[in-house]
């Protein structure tokens, strides 16, 4: 049960039950891509607007487990309003804290952060840690990225 | 098919030492025999003591021990058939790896052979995709047509246009019990009604049987496939039964050794069936098992297993609906006759997902997702379902661990 209240936490349940920015960009000049996990089912819409060299703006739509929906949500939250690079530098990082051996986990919480913004950002993320302890689940955590990444690579960004 | 006494759960219990393990601190509560029943003790001691004291290649060597593993080899054929009710089981049992092979072995050999443009197969909308994609890929090489019966609201097959759908068709293949809904199909009408049209019936009996009564000779059926995992056997092994006058005419399936009567450089003659579809070394240890899980099931009665499992269907539904009642969404017919042993179901607000991962916590095993049946799924507009199943070693305390399982997780999620 300590794994699964680790998996569970509060803040996933919360983004799960209230997404943050949910739905979808329509117009031409969106960015888009589309994510599937064909085991579960789970299917993800990623769509945003880069101006200049920033993310103004992010929505996601679909449908999934609480895993892949929150852990989207949070990615959303994390990389609006931020430059392309730092997206890309957190998107690395998360998928760092995706693969991560378990032992290693209790040092990450206490890592010094680089920025202000990046601590808020990376704090929150990091709540999606206890999915390490569940490898089935690692797949519902990284849909939203894995899909947000097809989206910048198709932009060449 | 002899019925004894009701089943005795927990005598049951006492031959299958997997459900005497614990699960995350908890007693296990195996609730995925859809996917995969659990195999007794006496399967694996069957298959053990054949490695051990046995194993040979079957069909070449003149030692003694070859002799007897081609003898329990070809007995095992002959227990099998006679559980099925084939009239002629040395000549209509062909071992496959599984229910999949079967349905593909079917397709490659009678469906290349009699279909082309202008015929159809008759398939429904609960199909599994082991009883979709062959036909498809059939299709796609030869122009035959698939239709597709589909559901009336209690998501029991929808019939009313069955003889629209029959007339051209040569085919109807179609599953006994539907590893998503429960539903038991009436494969008897079926058959009679496909023999009506001049088209022949195939059965996807995975999913029936260790569950439900399987006579082929009283069902009227053409062909049928079955996997030995799903029937308390070993994984390796399904069935392949086919009418003998129907087998003895197909082409070869996979060629190699011991599928042939002789090879020379620039032709080869196939043996007869069944051996003509049997390229290769089979599953030897596999079919022992098989057949000891078919003496298993014997000996505990098919048309027990069903009551006992109806009852325990029964209570299931009882309980989720008194407990969540409009938070739950459960899919299939209600209780009772024609609903098998499977409930799929979703919990309001909490995705299948996060379902089976708090069950699972609690020790309680069972299966999220599409259960291989994507057509069903989009007729029902769901993306993943939780499902349970039971198998003749589940009981209440299974079901009630299910339930306290899923109140955890309304709690959790609320």
């Amino acid at each position: 049960m300590a794994d699964l209240e680790e998996l569970y936490r509060e803040i996933i349940l919360d983004h799960y039950r209230s997404p943050r920015n949910r739905g979808e960009l329509t117009d031409e000049a969106a960015l888009r891509a589309e994510g599937f996990n064909p085991l579960c089912g789970d299917e993800i819409l990623v769509t945003l607007h880069v101006d200049g060299d920033v993310v103004t703006d992010i929505k996601i739509s679909g449908q999934g487990c609480s895993i892949s929906q929150s852990s989207a949500s949070l990615m959303s939250a994390a990389v609006k309003g931020k430059p392309v690079a730092e997206v890309r530098k957190t998107i690395e990082t998360f998928k760092t804290l995706m693969t991560v051996h378990e032992a290693q986990l209790e040092d990450s919480g206490d890592a010094p952060e680089p920025e202000p913004v990046d601590l808020r950002s990376l704090g929150e993320l990091a709540a999606l840690q206890g999915v390490v302890k569940f490898p089935m689940r690692i797949k519902c955590a990284t849909l939203g990225w894995n899909t947000l990444t097809q989206a910048l690579d198709d932009a060449s960004l | 098919m002899s019925t004894t006494a009701p089943l005795d759960v927990l005598a049951v219990r006492r031959d299958f030492p997997l459900l005497s393990r614990e699960s995350h601190g908890r007693r296990i509560s195996y609730l995925d025999s859809a996917a995969s029943s659990l195999p007794p003790h006496q399967v694996v001691a069957a298959m053990d003591s054949y490695y051990e004291t046995t194993h040979a290649n079957v069909h070449r060597g003149v030692y003694e021990t070859a002799e007897e593993a081609t003898r329990l080899f070809e007995s095992a054929r002959t227990t099998i058939g006679r559980f099925l009710g084939a009239p002629d089981p040395a000549r209509e049992i062909v071992f496959t790896r599984n229910t999949t092979e079967s349905i593909n072995l079917l397709a490659r050999t009678w469906g290349e052979q009699h279909l082309g443009e202008g015929d159809a197969v008759v398939l429904s909308l609960m199909e599994h995709h082991a009883n979709i994609v062959p036909w498809q890929m059939l299709a796609e090489r030869t122009g035959v047509e698939l239709r597709f019966l589909g559901l009336d609201e209690d998501l029991r097959l929808d019939l009313s246009d069955l003889d629209e759908l029959l007339d051209g068709a040569k085919l109807v293949s179609i599953t006994a019990m539907s590893n998503v809904l429960g539903t038991v199909n009436p494969i008897h009408d079926l058959a009679e009604a496909a023999h009506r049209a001049g088209a022949l019936i195939h059965v996807d009996g995975a999913q029936a049987a260790l569950h439900l009564p399987h006579d082929v000779a009283e069902l009227g059926i053409d062909f049928l496939s079955l996997s030995g995992h799903k029937m308390l056997g070993p994984t390796g092994i399904g069935i392949l039964w086919g009418r003998a006058e129907l087998l003895a005419d197909l082409p070869p399936f996979l060629g190699g050794g011991g599928m042939i009567l002789d090879v020379r450089t620039d032709r080869f003659l196939p043996a007869p069936a069944p051996q003509r579809f049997e390229a290769g070394t089979p599953p030897i240890a596999e079919a022992v098992g098989l057949a000891e899980a078919v003496r298993y099931i014997e000996a505990l009665g098919v048309d027990a297993i069903h009551a006992h499992e109806s009852a325990l269907t029964t209570y299931a539904l009882d309980r989720l609906t008194s407990t969540f009642d409009d938070g739950i969404t459960i899919y299939g017919p209600p209780a009772g006759d024609g609903r098998g042993g499977v409930i799929s179901f979703e919990l309001e607000g909490v995705h299948a997902h996060d379902v089976a991962q708090i069950l699972d916590s609690v020790g309680v095993c069972v299966r999220p997702g599409h259960h291989c049946a994507k057509p069903l799924m989009r007729h029902l507009g769901v993306a993943a379902a939780a499902r349970a199943s039971f198998g003749p070693y589940s009981g209440h305390d299974d079901v009630d661990a299910l339930v306290a399982g899923l109140e955890q997780a309304t709690t959790l999620f609320l």
